[in-house]
């Protein structure tokens, strides 16, 4: 373990305990971002340039400021003062993650291809990940890009709001007119 | 030039001993880079506003030194010796990071742009993508700042701050994503390598790489908050946005940062598209390279003080809509036309197939999304 990357473990860490423990949420989101910061960096420590600048990219300059919208759009964000922030089971919930991290550690050290030498210095530059992705995991790229298209063309509906109206009003009454029954309810 | 530079820095590195070289080396390529862009920033900041008030019949600073060229050192000393007003209610641990992290990124940015040959402070694999992604942490410094003032004015200043540059970073990467098309890479050093030559060897010189510039250069300036994308901080109707809080040298960072911006903007967009420091014709290539670069990059500087001064401020909707009904689709044009030109073989019949590929749907989207709006001629009650 070196010096960078106890440092680089120590923030990222640092980072997730704060999350969990600030009373004010925004400061919560914000230490969210550290965590995220330290996981790019680990990225990079291990050579991964691409998804490290991307996880930055991305973690750092949309879902952070997404979880700050979400978090500014929905009641009650200001901090919280009274009350126990923890679940009243906290015992069992702290069995259950201890039980995943055991079952995990377990399964990673008995991996019989896991050896403790220091594996040989990757090869993945941008253009192999960009050969790869156009070529080997083309369909799965695929199917992200009609996801997202899908979501984006949601979020597009939702946002384009009514602008026919008056016609779905009329139509409601409509429906009213022929089903009496509603209207007395 | 180049190579005196370099041999200097090989020089000081002999002389120095073993165990400094490392540091030492990275702190001999990190401070001109820091010295010379807040040079710029002194000056622009002098010729900004001596330009701005030529524009609008004024005489701008003229008291401190001759032409009042020691103005921004006389700026600076104010600065420092200002008052660090905080406000009693603000977060102050977040109030006081914010600036200090504004600064870092936009300061990290400059380190992947190629100045010279060989005048690369990290040539990365990924540079244009490092690029960006530093840039996307002023985002949320900008909210930090906001958020932390507890002040109407700030809160609004930093979600409209946010919710321009969102939209703006959409048409700014795809515009500059046509060109790693094209250039098959995204280190920016190979970039500038495939603009070598003279000025028609130049992204800027085709149909789909002139389109990306100007959409380009529209990105970077909302993205850098400027006139007329200058809602974010609006002085007559939000003070001064998420910097309302600020006093003292913290307002002065944002202001550096913002400036730090544009400049780095300016020299992605030097890169991306008019040819890094390539000189522009084949008899001027005995001026070394590093001064292409930078005359190249004073004449945007002095284009963007010129459409400070002369654009009316952007509404928010105008602002959104062009964003997301004009630029976004003519950045999907200009890749549609990039592919074109590469496989019509970059010639007199790949300039007659993409030239109408952009300017048709240029001419129809503007006509489509104007349709309906009568533009009078402005009638002044009183300057008449």
């Amino acid at each position: 373990m070196t010096f960078a990357f106890a440092t680089v473990a120590l923030i990222t860490l640092a980072g997730a305990i704060g999350a969990l423990a600030f009373r004010q949420i925004v400061h919560s989101v914000l230490s969210l971002a550290i965590t995220f910061t330290g996981i790019a960096m680990l990225y990079l420590q291990l050579g991964a340039q691409f998804l490290g600048f991307a996880q930055f990219l991305v973690y750092i300059g949309a879902v952070t400021i997404l979880i700050l919208f979400a978090v500014l759009l929905t009641r009650n964000s200001g901090p919280v003062i009274s009350g126990n922030p923890y679940s009243r089971n906290w015992a069992s919930g702290m069995g259950v993650g201890v039980a995943v991290f055991a079952c995990l550690s377990w399964a990673i050290t008995r991996t019989p291809g896991l050896t403790p030498t220091a594996p040989p210095e990757p090869q993945a530059t941008v253009k192999a990940i960009g050969l790869k992705l156009m070529s080997d995991y083309v369909i799965p790229l695929e199917v992200i890009a009609l996801l997202l298209t899908a979501a984006m063309v949601g979020a597009v509906v939702i946002a384009m709001g009514d602008t026919k109206k008056p016609q779905s009003q009329a139509g409601n009454k409509a429906m009213e007119s022929i089903n009496p029954s509603k209207e007395r309810a | 030039m180049e190579t005196l530079l370099i041999d200097i820095k090989a020089r000081i590195l002999e002389l120095a001993p073993e165990f400094l070289q490392f540091p030492l080396g990275h702190l001999l390529s990190i401070s001109p880079v820091i010295s010379v862009f807040a040079g710029f920033f002194a000056l622009t900041t002098w010729v900004e506003r001596k330009g701005l008030g030529r524009i609008q019949n004024r005489l701008g600073p003229n008291r401190v030194g001759p032409f009042g060229i020691l103005q921004p050192v006389a700026d600076g000393l104010k600065m420092i010796f200002k008052e660090d007003v905080v406000p009693r209610s603000a977060d102050k641990v977040v109030h006081f990071l914010a600036p200090i992290l504004l600064v870092i990124p936009t300061m990290l940015a400059f380190s992947v742009i190629p100045y010279g040959e060989r005048l690369v402070p990290i040539d990365l694999d990924a540079g244009i993508l490092f690029f960006f992604a530093v840039g996307g942490a002023a985002e949320l410094t900008v909210f930090m700042a906001g958020w932390s003032s507890r002040n109407k004015y700030a809160m609004l200043g930093a979600m409209r701050a946010i919710a321009q540059m969102i939209s703006y970073e959409v048409p700014l990467i795809l515009s500059s994503i046509v060109v790693i098309m094209m250039a098959g890479s995204l280190s920016l050093v190979d970039i500038v390598a495939v603009q070598s030559g003279p000025i028609w060897n130049w992204h800027v010189a085709t149909p789909w790489g002139f389109a990306g510039f100007l959409l380009f250069l529209t990105a970077a300036l909302a993205e850098s908050n400027r006139s007329p994308f200058d809602i974010p901080e609006a002085e007559s109707e939000i003070i001064a946005g998420h910097m309302t809080e600020y006093s003292g040298f913290k307002y002065a960072l944002f202001f550096l940062a913002e400036y730090m911006g544009l400049f780095a903007m300016s020299g992605l967009a030097i890169t991306l598209f008019l040819g890094g420091f390539h000189a522009p014709l084949p008899f001027l290539t005995w001026v070394p390279a590093p001064f292409w670069f930078f005359g190249k990059f004073i004449v945007l500087i002095a284009l963007f003080i010129w459409i400070r001064g002369t654009l009316p401020r952007l509404r928010m909707d105008q602002l959104m809509g062009l964003a997301w009904k004009f630029m976004l689709p003519m950045t999907l044009i200009t890749f549609a036309t990039g592919a074109t030109w590469h496989y019509a073989g970059k010639g007199v019949i790949a300039w007659t197939i993409c030239t109408p590929m952009i300017v048709l749907p240029y001419v129809f989207l503007g006509k489509a999304l104007t349709k309906g709006q009568t533009v009078a001629k402005r009638v002044y009650r009183f300057a008449d």
